[in-house]
């Protein structure tokens, strides 16, 4: 009783030795002084003790109802502690792990171990429904004897002594540390393992042959510099020694212990040649750094207009990306195969090349292996090459003939397939990247954290990010109010009958479109134009254009009508209508393809005709893209800025212009079938567009106003891109090799009934050719044409969809019982600081009477 | 070591390659970007501050490469001051730049750059840095006072950033009282009255554009 409290020195009541920092070993005297104010006080509270078992569960028991929490805990009561609970608050381990390096040397060993384990989560078994945790599965920190910065150190390096390279390396990478802290924590764990050590000593004993072998392994591997440099990049695309023949870089193993060691060694021997070449090699290496595809536009767009505006570059890169991969399969093995054994030539005269032929696609490109009819129906042979032994030639010809249908069907097929796994891959990535479990909560906190971009680099961006930012965070706060206070019955009416009209008139909007796109059509079929009138085939697509054009402006004069709350509402039902829009009139196109122009065309070649249509919708989507960025853009500036003289540029549309850009690869993936190189064009058009539309941005435009969740929308451009668009052109396809007889006069299924005819065909050939290849046929008859096997595959992909839904229920529930074990975990700790607080101050209340009296009593016999 | 040539060894590269999430060639120009600060304390960085960043960095490097021969001991000593750092394109418009210089800093005043520092923020700040230690590092930039914890004064520091430096840019007095109360009603699970570290990790695990938001592009 009558010892010196150390609570005292450890809580000065001084508010201003904030600066001060204090350490982990702060924290351990801290305890040290709990415990010992509670073991002093523990004989002489029994009436206190009783007190707080009391309102110990009163505290606990009302925690499921919330109402009594917020009455004992609030932002309220947390202003109200004094300095000293604040300061003991502020040494708690949970705080101070954001400042004292010990703290993160601890944390960060703690994690080592887990590591080394392999037990990623506590078990959730242990759970209890309010349960309070145990202090003791957190004994590292707050045991009572805590250790120091160094002995943690000691740990922790002992802990990274026992993984492995790889996983060592990671672990220092994503620590929190600065450079030389890192750097002075790799060396003390490697230096015990002893391996490098020996590889010194060799290097020292033959320097020149380690130099050497190091030499032909790097020029060895140099060849796998792209494979290394994209993995260090993180999808950097340049290679990350270029030049590994000449200069040698780095090896991959990680160097000796001590840095400059080996490099000292080798002085003596190596001539100044590998060092000046080494040079010479990183220099260039720094240089190859700016020919990354598009890095500095992209810098650029993210640094003037934020990730919005980059999001919709990206996704025309990725858009890039999935031609590429549906273009190389086709050029490798039907359109190369085709153009170096090409077809007899056909009959009649070659047509002179005009110039039109780039936008009707027809005329002198008919016949080319462009599209479909060009293809020939016979097997591909090389020609018959007299070789020394006569015999040879005949024997090989048979062995490996090159089915042209075959390889069309599942060329096509495969790189379908393709592009389908590719696709949903991604869009399941973007799903899990942008929709956390638990993230529809917190939006204030999310907006003041994250909503930032670091990229902006210009000053007028930045100023405008701030203006965007307030007034967000404006629209929040006032959202939040406005929500508590209920809209009357009237307005609310009347909102809703807005809402009705306009929806109304869009699709009243839409179905005109489908019936001027109908009624044109059938005119089209009505009075047939010949081939050689190139001009008149681009009737219909000028029309689609121009209704695909005119008609987002009407909808969005009339969304000015309709005042959405939220603006991400606004931008989604824009979206919702200039899909359907699109949609509606591809699906008109492709009934007037399949359903009308194969019967119209008995003794054409439709396939060439519908392909040639598709070419055409193609280039006169690109120019109409072109007009809109002239006109909407750069014409609206210029009227703007010298009639109106107003200082405000207009908004880079992105939702708009995503859908284009939808569109086109709609428009692609559809004629895939019909002119197999449609893809190249789609990536040259895709080229243009990104330097046109990168330089109508800068020049033109300015950043949206409105606040953008980049990653939300992407993830919801890759599924529409998933969605109606692949799913719409795949089942398009597949009706057309399932169920449309092929024309009779050209391209690799002229004989057949159906172009899937010729799989069964080959099939039944394989049959015959003898038991060798018997599986085939057999896995042909009981997984493709059986049906079970298509049920078998949808029943267990909605089981795992089925588990999945459950997984994120569960995990849902386990965050709300963890939420409510922390929140009671600090409930309790500040009832005991409290508590402990109003004992202490008793006492020192007593005492302070105490001296007093005392001191009364020295005065007093000086009064006497 | 080395010397001439190369600022660089290939053992220090490789070393800083294995500790930073930076490629070699970010390593690089990184090095030629931060050493021709001092060269030209006040020049270049002013001059052209409207072309491009990027480019404007990347000729720069390779003008200066041939006729430069520093060694590597030199330049890894060098500390650049704030002030040259603040006014690099990359940071320049940006609200947080001190803080991020200052978190960032070894030196004791807590007022300069060395290299190695400049490569421990862009490692932070790159591509693929982990999201657990970009958002230790914000949680240091937004804890304005360094205390460890994001009380309400670090808050309504940090939305002042956020809205713009002026006077009348900044939200009412009663506006940002709501909005810090939000943010602590969100974000603060175990009811202290602040936000730490794992409560703020916590928040940020749950935005996606964090990641994507919280880079510079060198």
């Amino acid at each position: 009783m009558a010892q010196p409290l150390p609570f005292v020195l450890n809580v000065p009541e001084i508010p201003e030795d904030h600066d001060r920092e204090p350490s982990p070993y702060d924290e351990s005297e801290v305890h040290d002084s709990f415990h010992q104010l509670i073991q002093e006080q523990s004989q002489c509270v029994a009436e206190e003790g009783l007190e707080l078992r009391q309102r110990g569960l009163g505290a606990a028991a009302p925690g499921t109802s919330g109402s009594g929490r917020q009455a004992l805990v609030g932002p309220e009561d947390a202003a109200a502690y004094s300095t000293a609970t604040l300061r003991i608050l502020a040494s708690m381990p949970s705080r101070t792990i954001g400042r004292s390096r010990g703290a993160i040397i601890s944390q960060y060993y703690n994690r080592t171990v887990r590591l080394r384990r392999r037990v990623s989560r506590p078990q959730l078994g242990g759970v209890g429904r309010s349960a309070r945790p145990s202090l003791r599965l957190y004994d590292l920190e707050l045991d009572p004897a805590a250790l120091e910065e160094e002995e943690k150190r000691s740990l922790l390096v002992k802990e990274l002594q026992s993984l492995t390279v790889a996983q060592r390396g990671h672990m220092l990478k994503g620590m929190p540390l600065g450079l030389a802290e890192k750097r002075s924590l790799r060396e003390e764990s490697r230096t015990l393992t002893g391996k490098p050590r020996e590889r010194r000593g060799r290097r020292g004993l033959f320097p020149c042959c380690g130099w050497l072998r190091d030499t032909c392994v790097l020029v060895g591997a140099s060849g796998l510099g792209w494979a290394q440099g994209r993995q260090v990049g993180g999808g950097a695309l340049v290679p990350s020694c270029p030049l590994g023949g000449l200069s040698p870089p780095p090896p991959p193993p990680p160097p000796p212990a001590q840095p400059g060691s080996w490099g000292l060694t080798l002085l003596p021997f190596s001539p100044w040649c590998p060092q000046a070449l080494h040079g010479l090699g990183l220099w260039l290496l720094a240089g190859l750094h700016g020919l990354k595809p598009w890095r500095y536009a992209l810098k650029r767009i993210g640094g003037q207009f934020g990730s919005s505006v980059l999001s919709y570059f990206l996704f025309l890169k990725t858009l890039l990306a999935f031609n590429a991969l549906l273009l190389l399969p086709l050029l490798a093995f039907v359109v190369g195969v085709q153009a170096a054994f090409p077809p007899p030539a056909s009959p009649g005269p070659v047509p002179a090349f005009t110039g039109l032929e780039l936008l009707t696609g027809g005329g002198r490109l008919t016949h080319t292996v462009m599209y479909y009819g060009y293809y020939s129906n016979s097997t591909l042979n090389p020609p018959c090459v007299p070789a020394p032994d006569g015999g040879q030639c005949g024997r090989e010809t048979d062995g490996l003939p090159y089915n042209m249908p075959l390889a069309y069907l599942f060329t096509v097929g495969g790189a379908f397939f393709i592009t389908c796994i590719t696709l949903v891959y991604s869009m399941s990535h973007s799903f899990g990247e942008s929709y956390r479990v638990g993230s529809t909560s917190g939006v204030h906190a999310i907006t003041v954290f994250c909503s930032w971009d670091h990229k902006v680099t210009q000053r007028r961006a930045s100023r405008l990010q701030h203006d965007n930012i307030r007034t967000h965070l404006k629209e929040l706060l006032a959202e939040g109010q406005l929500r508590q206070g209920p809209r009357s019955v009237c307005g609310r009416l009347r909102q809703v009958a807005v809402l009705g009209l306009v929806w109304l008139l869009c699709l009243a909007i839409t179905l005109g479109c489908t019936v001027a796109v109908y009624a044109f059509s059938e005119l089209m079929i009505q009075s047939p134009v010949s081939a050689e009138q190139g001009g008149a085939l681009l009737a219909l697509p000028v029309v689609v254009c121009l209704l695909n054009l005119g008609a987002p402006y009407l909808y969005r004069g009339l969304a000015a009508l309709e005042r959405h709350d939220s603006p991400v509402l606004q931008v989604y039902v824009a979206v919702c209508r200039n899909l359907i829009l699109k949609m509606v009139i591809l699906g008109i196109l492709c009934y007037h393809w399949l359903g009308r122009r194969v019967g119209a065309l008995r003794d054409q070649c439709w396939e060439n005709f519908v392909g040639q249509e598709l070419y055409r919708l193609m280039v006169l989507d690109f120019i109409f893209i072109l007009l809109d960025t002239l006109f909407g853009e750069l014409v609206w500036r210029l009227i703007s800025e010298r009639k109106l003289k107003r200082k405000e540029k207009p908004e880079f549309d992105i939702a708009g212009n995503v859908l284009e850009l939808i569109y086109g690869q709609t428009l692609t993936w559809l004629g895939v079938l019909f002119a197999p190189l449609l893809p190249a064009v789609q990536i040259i058009k895709l080229v243009f567009l990104f330097y046109i539309k990168k330089t109508s941005l800068m020049a033109n435009c300015q950043a949206p106003r409105r606040p953008w969740l980049a990653s939300h929308m992407s993830t919801v451009f890759i599924s529409l891109l998933c969605f109606p668009s692949f799913l719409g052109a795949a089942v398009f396809l597949c009706y057309a090799v399932w169920q449309v007889k092929p024309s009779s006069t050209c391209g690799p299924f002229r004989t057949l009934d159906t172009m899937y005819e010729a799989g069964k065909v080959w099939v039944r050939r394989l049959e015959k050719a003898g038991p060798r290849v018997s599986w085939l046929p057999w896995v042909h008859r009981y997984l493709v044409e059986n049906t079970f096997p298509v049920y078998l595959v949808s029943a267990l992909l909605l089981a795992v969809i089925y588990l999945n839904i459950q997984v994120v229920k569960g995990q849902r529930k386990v965050i709300c019982l963890l939420r409510e074990q922390i929140s009671n975990e600090g409930e309790d700790k500040i009832f005991l600081i409290n508590k402990l607080h109003s004992v202490y101050e008793k006492k020192e209340r007593s005492r302070g009477g105490r001296t007093q009296e005392a001191e009364r009593l020295e005065e007093d016999p000086d009064a006497r | 070591m080395g010397g001439s040539g190369s600022r660089l060894s290939k053992e220090l590269l490789a070393e800083y390659q294995d500790l930073t999430f930076l490629t070699k060639q970010e390593i690089l120009l990184a090095n030629c970007w931060l050493l021709l600060h001092p060269l030209h304390p006040s020049g270049s960085s002013r001059a052209s501050p409207s072309t491009v960043p990027g480019t404007q960095a990347h000729r720069r490097f390779c003008e200066l490469l041939p006729q430069e021969h520093r060694s590597t001991e030199e330049s890894l000593h060098t500390r650049v001051s704030l002030e040259q750092i603040l006014s690099l394109p990359e940071l320049k418009a940006n609200p947080f730049k001190e803080r991020i210089c200052r978190v960032f800093s070894t030196s004791p005043a807590r007022d300069s750059l060395s290299f190695e520092d400049f490569l421990d923020l862009l490692s932070v700040f790159s591509d693929t840095a982990t999201p657990d230690l970009k958002s230790h590092y914000a949680f240091r930039i937004f804890d304005f006072d360094d205390d460890g914890t994001l009380n309400r004064e670090d808050l309504s520091q940090l939305v002042n950033c956020l809205t713009g430096p002026g006077e009348d840019t900044q939200l009412s007095a009663s506006e940002m009282k709501q909005l810090i109360d939000n943010i602590l009603e969100e974000s603060d699970i175990d009811r202290d009255g602040t936000i730490n570290l794992s409560e703020f990790q916590h928040v940020i695990s749950r935005s996606p554009d964090f990641a994507s938001s919280f880079k510079i592009v060198l």
